[in-house]
C-alpha cells in the first residue's frame, strides 16, 4: 500500500463502543428482571405499572436489538470501514461530522423510543414497536448511515470490497426495505385532526398484516442478528488470530446464498396460522436451505483456525469467536428443525422458541460482539488489555449461562408443548392450561439464574473495558494480531 | 463477475438490493386481495371495542397471549373453532402474538364473562390460582380514550373504506354505526355501562355514569366480542 501509516480516527467507533456497552448492560438488566418475574411474579410491581411484565418485555427486546447490537454494529462499523478501505475519517470533514450526527441523533432518538414504550405508545407489531414519528427518525439515522458507508466507499484507497463490507452494506440495504414496508402506517391524527398526536393504523389488516411483520420480524433477525455479526467476524478473527480467510470461494457462496435464501424463510413464524398454505411450505423449505450458506460461513471462520487451534487455549478474545461461531451453527440447525411443520406445531407458542433466540443473541451474537470490542479497545487507547484473567473468568461465567438459558428453555418447551396436547383414555384434554404453566416454575427459575449469569459477565466486560482505557499499561505500537493482555 | 462487483460498489449494492427483495416480491404480493377479504358476518368493532382494544395493545397484551387458534384437536378443544383469515379482516394490527404465556385469547368472549375478567384483572390469581399474569389496577382508574378511538375508526373508514355507517349484511339495516364524535360517544358510554353493570363494581359504574369510561370497562367490551 502506498502510505502505510494512515492515521485511523476512531471517535466515532468510540462512542458507539460506550452505547453498546450501556444498552446491553440496560437492556440485559431488563431481560433478568422479566425472567424473574414470570417465575416470582410478585416482581412485577416494583416500580407500580411501569415494571409490569407486558410492558418491558418490548424494552428489553428493542433495546437488546436496536440498542446493544446496533451500538456494537455501528462501532464495528467505523473501525473496521476505515481499515478496510485504507482511508481515515479524518481525510473527510464532512464524514467525520456525518458519523458524530449519527451517532448522537441515534442515542437520542433511542433514549426517546425506549421512554414511548414506557408509558405506552405502541403499535404492538415485534421488533417494530416504535410509533410513527420514531419510524422517521430511524429512517434519518439508518439515512445518515448509508452516507457514513458510501461516502467512506466513495474516498476509499483500497479498490476492491472486503467480505466484512458486503455484509455491511447488505445490512444496510436490508434493514432499509424492511423498515419501511413493515411500518407502513397512517397517523390518524394527520387524517382526522383529533386524538392522540403520536397514534397511528396500519396500512395492512389481519394475514397481510402478519404476513408484512414476520417477513420484516424473521429478517430484522437476519439483517441485525446475523449479516452485520458475519462482517464482524471475518474482519476480527482472522485479525486476532493472524491467519488468513480460509476460503474466498466459500465466503462467495456463503453470502448470496444467505443473501437469496433468508428472505423466503419469514414464512415460518407463520406455520397453521391463517396464510395461505403455500407459503408455509416455502417458508419452511427455505428454513431449511438456509442451513447451508449459515454453516457455510461458520465453517469458514471455524477452518480459518485449521492449524492454529492452540491459540483457542491461549487467547479469550479467540475463545469468544470460536464459541460464537459454534453457537452460530447450533442456533441455524436449530431454527430449521422447528421450521418443520410437525415439529412447529409443538415447538410454536411455547419457550422453546426464546430458547432459540437466545443461544443465539447471547451466544452469537453477544460474544461477537464483546471479543470485537476487546479487541478494539488496544487500539483505541494504545494500552494492553487490563485483566486477562477477568475475561477467561467472563467467558466461563457466560457459557454457564447460555447453556443453563437454552437448556432450561428446551425443557420447557417442549414440556409446554406435549402437555397443550396430551389427553386422557377418554380423548379429553388431560391438562387445563394452568397446569402448563405452574409446571414451568423451575425451568424459569433456571433460565433467570442463567440470564444473570450472563448479566454479571457484562459487568465484568465493562469493568475491564474501562480499566483498559484508564489504568492498563501503555503499548508502543499497535498491535498487529492478537491483543496484548496482562495477566 | 463477482470480482467485478466488488469493486463497483454501486451496482454491487444493486445486485444485493435485487436478491433480497425477489423473495418478498413473490411471497407477499400475489395474495395479498384475496387475504384481506373478511368472511360472513365480520363487522368492524364498535367505537368502545375499538377503545378496549387500543388498551390491549397499549398494555402489550399481546406479549404474552395469542389470537390464533391452530387447525389441532387439542386447540379446537381447548379454545373453540379454528380461526379463519377473514375473521381478521378489520384488524389493524393483527394481534395474532409469537408466545403463549397465557393462554389463546380468539375466542375468549364464548366462554368467560364481564364479572370474570374484572375480577381477574383486578387480581389474577383470586380467580385462577398459580397464575403468574400481574393484575392491572391502573385500567380501573385510568379513563379510554375515546377520541383516539373515534380518530382510528374514521381513519380506516375514510382511507380503507371499512364499512361504517353501511348495511353490511343486507338486512336493511346500519350494522356498525359510528356517525359523529357525539353520537359514537353516546352509544359508547350506554355500551359500557352495562359492562360496568355486569362486572358489579360500583366504582365502575359510578365513573360510566360520570361520562368516563374506564380502561377496564372498554377492554372487557372488546374481549368479550372475540369470538
Amino acid at each position: 500500500m502506498q502510505s502505510p501509516a494512515i492515521e485511523y480516527d476512531y471517535t466515532v467507533a468510540k462512542w458507539f463502543s460506550y452505547l453498546a456497552i450501556l444498552f446491553g448492560i440496560l437492556g440485559m438488566g431488563v431481560g433478568v428482571l422479566i425472567a424473574f418475574q414470570l417465575a416470582f411474579p410478585d416482581l412485577n410491581y416494583i416500580f407500580g405499572q411501569y415494571s409490569l411484565f407486558s410492558r418491558l418485555r418490548p424494552i428489553h427486546t428493542n433495546t437488546v436489538a436496536f440498542g446493544f447490537t446496533l451500538s456494537g454494529i455501528f462501532a464495528t462499523w467505523y473501525y473496521v470501514g476505515q481499515r478496510v478501505l485504507k482511508v481515515s475519517m479524518k481525510e473527510s470533514k464532512f464524514l467525520m461530522t456525518v458519523g458524530k450526527l449519527h451517532f448522537w441523533l441515534y442515542f437520542i432518538g433511542a433514549l426517546l423510543a425506549v421512554a414511548s414504550l414506557l408509558v405506552r405508545y405502541t403499535t404492538s407489531k415485534e421488533y417494530a414497536q416504535f410509533e410513527w414519528p420514531f419510524d422517521i427518525v430511524v429512517v434519518i439515522v439508518w439515512v445518515l448511515w448509508g452516507i457514513s458507508i458510501f461516502g467512506l466507499i466513495g474516498i476509499r484507497r483500497e479498490k476492491s470490497l472486503y467480505i466484512s463490507l458486503w455484509y455491511y452494506i447488505a445490512t444496510f440495504l436490508g434493514v432499509a426495505m424492511l423498515y419501511l414496508f413493515n411500518n407502513m402506517e397512517v397517523p390518524t391524527y394527520l387524517i382526522t385532526g383529533m386524538g392522540d398526536p403520536l397514534h397511528s393504523v396500519s396500512m395492512y389488516s389481519g394475514s397481510n398484516d402478519a404476513l408484512v411483520q414476520w417477513w420484516y420480524g424473521h429478517n430484522a433477525v437476519a439483517f441485525v442478528f446475523t449479516v452485520p455479526i458475519i462482517a464482524m467476524i471475518y474482519y476480527y478473527l482472522p485479525k486476532e488470530s493472524g491467519q488468513p480467510v480460509y476460503s474466498y470461494k466459500l465466503s462467495l457462496l456463503s453470502f448470496w446464498g444467505l443473501m437469496f435464501v433468508y428472505l423466503w424463510a419469514g414464512g415460518h413464524h407463520l406455520i397453521y396460522s391463517t396464510v395461505p398454505d403455500w407459503m408455509q411450505t416455502m417458508g419452511s423449505i427455505f428454513s431449511i436451505i438456509l442451513i447451508l450458506p449459515s454453516w457455510g460461513s461458520a465453517l469458514n471462520m471455524l477452518l480459518t483456525m485449521k492449524g492454529e487451534w492452540g491459540q483457542l487455549k491461549e487467547n479469550p478474545l479467540i475463545k469468544f469467536m470460536v464459541l460464537a461461531s459454534t453457537f452460530y451453527m447450533l442456533s441455524t440447525l436449530e431454527g430449521p428443525i422447528q421450521s418443520i411443520k410437525s415439529v412447529n406445531a409443538l415447538a410454536h407458542f411455547t419457550d422453546w422458541i426464546p430458547g432459540h433466540v437466545h443461544d443465539g443473541t447471547l451466544g452469537w451474537v453477544g460474544f461477537m460482539i464483546i471479543a470485537a470490542l476487546m479487541h478494539m479497545a488496544p487500539r483505541f487507547y494504545k494500552r494492553e488489555i487490563y485483566s486477562k484473567k477477568l475475561l477467561e473468568a467472563q467467558f466461563w461465567l457466560q457459557t454457564t449461562g447460555i447453556v443453563l438459558y437454552f437448556s432450561s428453555m428446551w425443557i420447557a418447551g417442549i414440556t409446554q408443548g406435549m402437555m397443550w396436547r396430551a389427553v386422557d383414555q377418554y380423548g379429553n384434554l388431560a391438562y387445563s392450561f394452568i397446569d402448563t404453566v405452574t409446571v414451568l416454575h423451575p425451568y424459569y427459575t433456571l433460565r433467570a439464574i442463567g440470564g444473570l449469569f450472563y448479566l454479571v459477565g457484562l459487568f465484568m466486560w465493562a469493568y475491564n473495558f474501562f480499566k483498559t482505557m484508564t489504568a492498563s499499561r501503555a503499548i508502543e505500537r499497535e498491535p498487529q494480531f492478537a491483543s496484548p493482555m496482562a495477566a | 463477475m463477482f470480482g467485478w462487483l466488488e469493486r463497483n460498489p454501486f451496482f454491487f449494492a444493486v445486485g444485493v438490493f435485487i436478491v433480497i427483495a425477489f423473495a418478498g416480491l413473490i411471497e407477499i404480493v400475489p395474495d395479498f386481495a384475496q387475504a384481506s377479504r373478511p368472511v360472513a358476518g365480520t363487522k368492524p368493532y364498535s367505537l368502545l371495542r375499538l377503545a378496549g382494544r387500543q388498551v390491549y395493545i397499549k398494555d402489550s397484551c399481546n406479549a404474552c397471549h395469542s389470537q390464533l387458534i391452530r387447525p389441532f384437536k387439542s386447540e379446537t378443544d381447548r379454545y373453540g373453532n379454528y380461526s379463519l383469515s377473514g375473521e381478521y379482516a378489520y384488524d389493524r394490527p393483527f394481534l395474532w402474538g409469537s408466545k403463549r404465556t397465557g393462554p389463546d385469547l380468539h375466542r375468549v368472549g364464548n366462554y368467560r364473562t364481564s364479572d370474570w375478567h374484572a375480577n381477574h384483572m383486578w387480581d389474577p390469581t383470586s380467580v385462577v390460582p398459580g397464575s403468574i399474569m400481574p393484575a392491572y389496577k391502573h385500567m380501573f382508574t385510568n379513563v379510554a380514550d375515546l377520541e383516539t378511538a373515534y380518530a382510528e375508526a374514521l381513519t380506516v373508514k375514510k382511507v380503507f373504506n371499512v364499512p361504517y355507517d353501511k348495511d353490511i349484511d343486507g338486512d336493511g339495516k346500519v350494522d356498525v354505526p359510528l356517525g359523529s364524535f357525539e353520537q359514537a360517544k353516546k352509544q359508547a358510554l350506554a355500551e359500557a355501562l352495562k359492562i360496568a353493570k355486569e362486572t358489579k363494581r360500583e366504582d365502575l359504574v359510578k365513573m360510566v355514569e360520570s361520562g368516563k369510561i374506564p380502561e377496564i370497562v372498554a377492554l372487557i367490551a372488546y374481549l368479550n366480542g372475540l369470538k
